[in-house]
């Protein structure tokens, strides 16, 4: 769960034709076209409106084009928090959605209420929908989202339904850091710690 | 300048203004309920203190006070320029009898000030021509920010998922946990201190 496992290649021959398995092309063309439906509705719409900019890109992977009607959506963006008062209007969105569909979970209160725990906030959009991918982050980074989708996106290759979480990412220049923990052992070793496995 | 409204208001009030304050240019009169819209025409419609321009209204609870629920006004002056808070407080400990005279008829701008204020704390205003809930949805009952409201309880408009219909757990994964992630998460105060307790901790 969580890490990408797995990419399907397109064993190719030079008279020009492909063997594949129908599931194997069909995830491969689907996760290059994913039509997304933001539903935005609080502070994470900020970072969310940055990620899909130019800048970060998403129409590297085939995600860039929004649809403002859930019928023609691939993916529904579930970015901020969500009321209880809206949370029949979500699930009616989701329900709206054509098969195959799938949801990113945007932030930690799209995820599980963040730390909105009172008597207005539903405690993560799993409470009413399924998820496919939660995305950590008060607001995430960029590479966070970028992850998320490319989790998304390999998910959608192997057909795995089942919910995954964008791990955080090593920083590439000190690989071994993950805390300020980390930071001091480092400081103190001299030496820089291999990359850490993720569990 | 500063003290001239508060004593213009107690001139003219008298005993019916119960407590006044006043702090580094920062106002308060405390009146009685009875005359709450008197005393609003009068802040508007003298000529020394024309009060054009509610800033705000919002109801606050103190349970362990009589009246219980008080209600605050906060009014600016654009042609004087200067600012004034006007509270009153109704209820008794069961909030029997929140009532206020509606201020619409004095300042328009009060309209959806006082459907929040009925929408958080419960106070019903006498001559309110559309009072209903504003934040919350119809269905919603009680009312959430009295103190006597359960901190934790939601009223969901559709019920939640449950394993049986999902098909898979519905645990929250990691870092989504009630004790993990953000250390002011969800479940932290009530159900952090009871694993801690299950662990052998303080």
């Amino acid at each position: 769960m969580g890490e990408v496992t797995r990419t399907v290649t397109l064993e190719g021959s030079e008279s020009g034709y492909a063997t594949t398995r129908l599931d194997a092309l069909l995830g491969w063309a689907r996760k290059y076209s994913l039509f997304q439906y933001p539903f935005v509705t609080a502070c994470c719409g900020m970072e969310f409106m940055a990620a899909v900019s130019p800048r970060f890109d998403v129409a590297r992977f085939g995600a860039e084009a929004p649809r403002f009607s859930p019928r023609q959506s691939d993916v529904l963006w579930v970015v901020g928090t969500i009321s209880q008062r809206q949370a029949p209007v979500l699930r009616r969105i989701y329900e709206q959605m054509m098969e195959p569909k799938w949801v990113i979970a945007f932030g930690t209160c799209a995820s599980c209420g963040g730390f909105y725990d009172n008597y207005t906030t539903v405690p993560g959009l799993d409470k009413i929908i399924p998820c496919d991918v939660y995305i950590p982050g008060c607001p995430p980074r960029p590479e966070a989202i970028l992850d998320g989708l490319m989790l998304l996106q390999d998910k959608i290759t192997n057909g795995d339904r089942r919910p995954g979480v964008v791990k955080p990412r090593l920083d590439p220049v000190h690989p071994g850091a993950q805390g300020a923990g980390d930071l001091v052992t480092l400081r103190k070793s001299g030496k820089e710690k291999p990359a850490k496995e993720q569990a | 300048m500063s003290d001239l409204v508060l004593r213009k208001l107690k001139d003219r009030f008298g005993s019916a203004v119960l407590e006044t304050h006043s702090m580094c240019g920062d106002e308060t009169a405390i009146v009685e309920a009875s005359r709450w819209k008197e005393v609003a025409l009068f802040l508007r419609d003298d000529a020394e203190l024309a009060f054009n321009m509610p800033i705000d209204l919002c109801g606050v609870d103190y349970p362990e006070r009589l009246p219980r629920i008080e209600v605050v006004l906060h009014l600016y002056s654009l042609a004087r320029r200067h600012r004034v808070r006007v509270k009153t407080r109704v209820g008794d400990e069961e909030c029997n009898g929140c009532e206020l005279d509606s201020l619409i008829s004095v300042w328009p701008g009060v309209d959806w000030l006082e459907r929040e204020v009925f929408d958080m704390s419960g106070v019903r205003f006498r001559g309110h021509p559309d009072l209903r809930r504003i934040l919350l949805y119809p269905e919603f009952e009680g009312h959430p920010l009295r103190k006597d409201y359960p901190a934790q309880k939601t009223q969901p408009l559709i019920p939640y998922r449950t394993e049986a219909e999902a098909g898979v757990p519905l645990e929250k994964l990691a870092p989504f946990g009630p004790d993990e992630g953000m250390s002011f998460g969800r479940e932290v105060w009530t159900n952090g201190k009871a694993r801690r307790e299950n662990r052998g901790e303080q």
